[in-house]
């Protein structure tokens, strides 16, 4: 089979991009989408044109660095997984293929098909952790954790942090994203300590990063990779609201014990 | 000549970890973040150290090549982490985990490493469970368990098929905690290409900038290299494609001993080879074992047949026939030879004949199709949308791919290289596998290494460094290796060739697979070591890398990558020759147990199974750099001392 692909090219965040035409050469219905880049490119380099640059990784649907909207829908046509788990046999002999990036203002573009997300990280660094030193942690079976909410915070811990979410979301909005985090750890007795002062500051630094507000649209939903529930947004907005009510804790004065 | 003292510390095998850790000099609270200690890699090991170091008040910066430290290849273990909890009363222990790891590795370990390694198992599972990592539970709350391969106990601990993902997750979220109180400084998208030694010390590291091609200095007063394995050497493995030997290489330029480089992994559930195109092999996990029967027809005839077809006596369920007591658990070496063996018959199936079958239909009649799915739902999903086949109906196709790397660069007991300053942790050191790794084993020395061992080792070190007197980056040896880095990137893109980096790969992992696979021969190595050779002498005149040096550049970063891979797979091949034995993962057909053998006449082993020679090969190989890539390197040994454990013949029958 031979496919037409439409792919964005961008030297850079400073200079403007544009589609540009290339036609496959002969391709194979099992190989994988990411593949067919490979091969692309390879015919590319051996005429000195410089490759396509995408982001990819592990190729098997869990590092989450591959991206890619293709046609329009991020992660390509299939639902539940990710572009590098999408092969060729969904697509038909002569097609034509629009590739472009991940697009969102919190999203800024390195290169071609390559944007940068570490705007997610920051969201982490803000509270997405128990706070437990090494060595300090009580035998594991010490505090045991009911099936259904381990199973429900592993439905949760699942996400691939890839940024399908807010590619799909029209405000770019990460609230999928970031429920799934909030939520994870919110499920796990371990997590209670630090639930609502947590889910406030991943919250307040998702919208410092200039991510769009959710209107329940869930696009991002049916685009996950991992089909991670929108019913954790439902979770998180809770958490939000108990932790504006709570307020912040008290001050205290002086300099503690010792 | 380099000099490998292992530095293992005197005393019962059981007491050595405590009283090690007992006489190890500290540093006081105070003097630890006069300190700076650089890390490279944000794996297992990488994040987990990286987070204890800061913990303890060290300033550590951490580096990585990936966009994010969440990203680390870690994330896709499927199966599990072992510890001896014991939590299911089935007779596990320590010294249970630290015997089965040390056969496992078929005596080619180190034995106090080991012994250390199975002592802190228990205290990972109480880390991770601390940090919110969401392992399987039962319906009283309390930990699942599951067997996994070379164990006939239940201890490996696992959260779905994606344990490696969420003890990354929570190896990263502990990152992130020291990242946001400022103990660690990290650094993403940013490749180390040069490891400064300085007064014969690792004293900093030359990096660059992936998004903007920058070189920059970085200083420390001790490097630690948390950056996986290499087995993308041979191109198609189960690796990440941004996996890659760099870092460990370079490092060994500069000086560091390469252990025991001929020691692969070659997992032996992986979906089989479809095409010439393909850029990677996909695992299945090992946990399938548990509830699958692999087989394949006794007739070579049936082989075409649809499996359905091919009656219940006509299905050679060879793992259960040749190893009764391990069955389909066999130990990954011998399932994946024994695939070999059947294949090399003429008895694989599928379309190329390089296939066996994993058979859940027995389990699904004991157990049902909702309870196979509720373990293992999505490796089945997975293998679905590769092959488009539906294995609750019928068979999966399985056949062994390049998994792991059981050697790396050699690392003393405090996880120290010979080269002072320079340590290695997890995949990238040698260390606690032997010559094959048990299944769940990884994840388990990743982070006992990052979270325990080296926060404990390090300060040893440091003590006898003083932190006001680090060199700077004004330093001579910062400059002559950051023109080394600045050199190799011009002379790589100013070579106006015409051949594609990644041409080159595939044809070194052709030549790999072939010569210093599966199963390896003197005449068929000494062949790859001179092909290898010639290899590397076309690479420089003929790779034509497209692109510029201050850009995003994949082809560059490739480039650089692929140079190394050529020259590691020269040193594999020559440490497979130079080790005269059959060991675990490295197999030498010149040595494996014939019918006559007394071994196998006392029903030990099986024809063909591997024979080590301990009287001459019990040493770890440590290689060292001979100054120039076409320059036999110098073998420097360590010999292997058992003091607890008789090495003895490594029977699974």
């Amino acid at each position: 089979m031979k496919v037409t692909l439409k792919v964005w090219r961008q030297k850079n965040r400073n200079t403007p991009g544009s589609f540009k035409t290339y036609e496959s050469p002969e391709l194979n219905e099992n190989m994988s989408f990411l593949e067919m880049l490979d091969v692309v490119n390879e015919a590319l380099a051996n005429r000195g044109e410089e490759p396509i640059a995408f982001d990819h990784d592990c190729r098997e649907g869990i590092c989450g660095t591959c991206s890619l909207v293709i046609d329009g829908k991020p992660h390509g046509p299939h639902k539940g997984i990710a572009t590098c788990q999408t092969y060729m046999r969904s697509f038909k002999d002569g097609d034509e293929i629009v590739v472009e990036p991940f697009r969102a203002k919190a999203f800024p573009l390195i290169k071609d098909l390559v944007c940068d997300r570490k705007a997610f990280d920051r969201i982490q660094h803000a509270g997405g952790f128990i706070t437990v030193r090494t060595g300090a942690a009580p035998d594991a079976n010490s505090i045991p954790v009911p099936k259904e909410n381990a199973d429900l915070a592993m439905d949760a811990a699942q996400c691939i942090g890839c940024g399908a979410c807010v590619a799909a979301c029209k405000n770019a909005s990460a609230m999928l994203f970031v429920s799934a985090k909030i939520s994870h750890l919110g499920l796990m007795p371990q997590g209670q300590p630090e639930r609502y002062k947590r889910a406030k500051a991943m919250v307040d630094q998702m919208d410092a990063e200039g991510f769009g507000a959710c209107t329940v649209t869930g696009s991002c939903e049916a685009v996950c990779p991992k089909e991670i529930s929108l019913d954790f947004i439902a979770r998180m907005n809770r958490d939000y609201g108990v932790a504006l009510l709570k307020g912040d804790p008290k001050a205290i004065k002086g300099g503690g014990a010792g | 000549m380099a000099t490998l003292n292992s530095n293992i510390p005197s005393g019962p095998l059981a007491e050595k970890w405590e009283h090690h850790k007992f006489y190890t000099k500290l540093i006081n609270p105070a003097n630890k973040r006069k300190y700076k200690i650089i890390v490279v890699g944000a794996g297992l090991a990488g994040a987990s150290a990286s987070a204890t170091l800061a913990e303890l008040g060290y300033e550590v910066h951490n580096f990585v090549f990936h966009d994010s430290p969440r990203r680390a290849h870690s994330v896709a273990a499927q199966g599990g982490i072992n510890a001896a909890k014991n939590y299911q009363n089935d007779g596990d222990s320590v010294h249970r985990l630290f015997y089965d790891t040390i056969k496992g590795g078929d005596f080619r370990a180190r034995e106090a490493n080991v012994h250390r390694l199975a002592e802190v198992s228990v205290n990972i599972i109480d880390q991770c469970a601390a940090q919110g990592v969401p392992f399987a539970r039962e319906y009283g709350g309390l930990l699942d368990n599951r067997s996994f391969g070379g164990a006939q106990v239940s201890r490996t601990f696992y959260a779905r098929g994606q344990t490696g993902q969420q003890l990354l997750l929570g190896a990263y979220s502990a990152l992130n905690r020291n990242i946001a109180n400022g103990g660690v400084k990290s650094y993403t998208h940013a490749e180390m290409l040069d490891l400064v030694v300085v007064d014969g010390h690792a004293k900093g590291i030359i990096v660059r900038n992936l998004q903007t091609g920058e070189i920059t200095r970085h200083n420390g007063d001790a490097v630690v290299l948390a950056t996986g394995g290499y087995g993308n050497v041979y191109n198609l493995s189960t690796y990440a494609r941004g996996a890659n030997v760099t870092a460990s290489w370079r490092a060994y330029k500069r000086g560091a001993c390469f252990g025991n480089p001929c020691y692969t992994q070659i997992h032996p559930t992986c979906i089989p080879v479809s095409g010439d195109y393909q850029s990677k092999l996909t695992l299945m996990s090992e946990s399938l074992r548990n509830d699958g029967r692999v087989w394949v027809p006794k007739r070579k005839e049936d082989c075409k047949k649809a499996p359905q077809d091919i009656a219940e006596g006509d299905r050679d369920y060879y793992l259960e026939r040749m190893y009764s007591a391990f069955g389909n658990l066999a130990p990954r070496d011998i399932a994946s030879r024994a695939a070999k063996t059947v294949c090399d018959e003429g008895r694989g199936v599928g379309e190329t004949g390089l296939g066996v079958y994993l058979d859940f239909s027995a389990a699904i009649q004991r157990l049902g199709e909702g309870k196979v799915r509720e373990r293992y739902g999505n490796l089945f999903a997975m293998y679905q949308e590769i092959t488009n086949e539906n294995a609750y109906q019928t068979p999966m196709r399985i056949y062994p791919a390049v998994h792991y790397t059981m050697g790396g660069l050699w690392v003393d007991y405090n996880l120290m290289s010979n080269v002072p300053g320079l340590f290695v942790l997890g995949e990238a050191n040698f260390s606690d596998h032997g010559a094959n790794r048990l299944g769940a084993s990884a994840l388990m020395q990743g982070l006992s290494d990052g979270y325990f061992v080296l926060p404990a080792t390090i300060s040893g070190y440091l003590a006898g460094q003083n932190p006001g007197k680090r060199p700077t980056t004004d330093n001579g040896s910062f400059k002559e290796a950051e023109e080394n880095v600045q050199t190799m990137t011009k002379r790589l893109l100013g070579n106006k060739g015409k051949r594609t980096p990644d041409s080159f790969h595939k044809e070194l992992g052709k030549l790999m697979w072939e010569h210093c696979g599966m199963a390896r021969n003197e005449a068929s190595l000494q062949k790859g070591i001179k092909a290898i050779g010639a290899l590397r002498e076309a690479y420089w005149k003929e790779v034509n890398v497209l692109g510029e040096s201050n850009d995003w550049n994949q082809s560059l970063e490739r480039a650089g990558r692929i140079a190394d891979f050529i020259e590691l797979g020269e040193l594999m091949c020559r440490d497979a020759l130079m080790r005269e034995e059959s060991c675990g993962g490295h197999f030498r057909e010149e040595y494996q147990y014939t019918p006559d053998d007394p071994e196998t006449k006392q029903g030990l082993v099986n024809p063909g199974d591997v024979k080590r020679r301990d009287d001459q090969f019990a040493f770890v190989a440590g290689w060292e750099y001979a100054g120039a890539p076409d320059k036999a390197p110098i073998l420097n040994k360590e010999p292997l001392v058992y003091e607890e454990v008789k090495m003895s013949t490594r029977s699974y029958k």
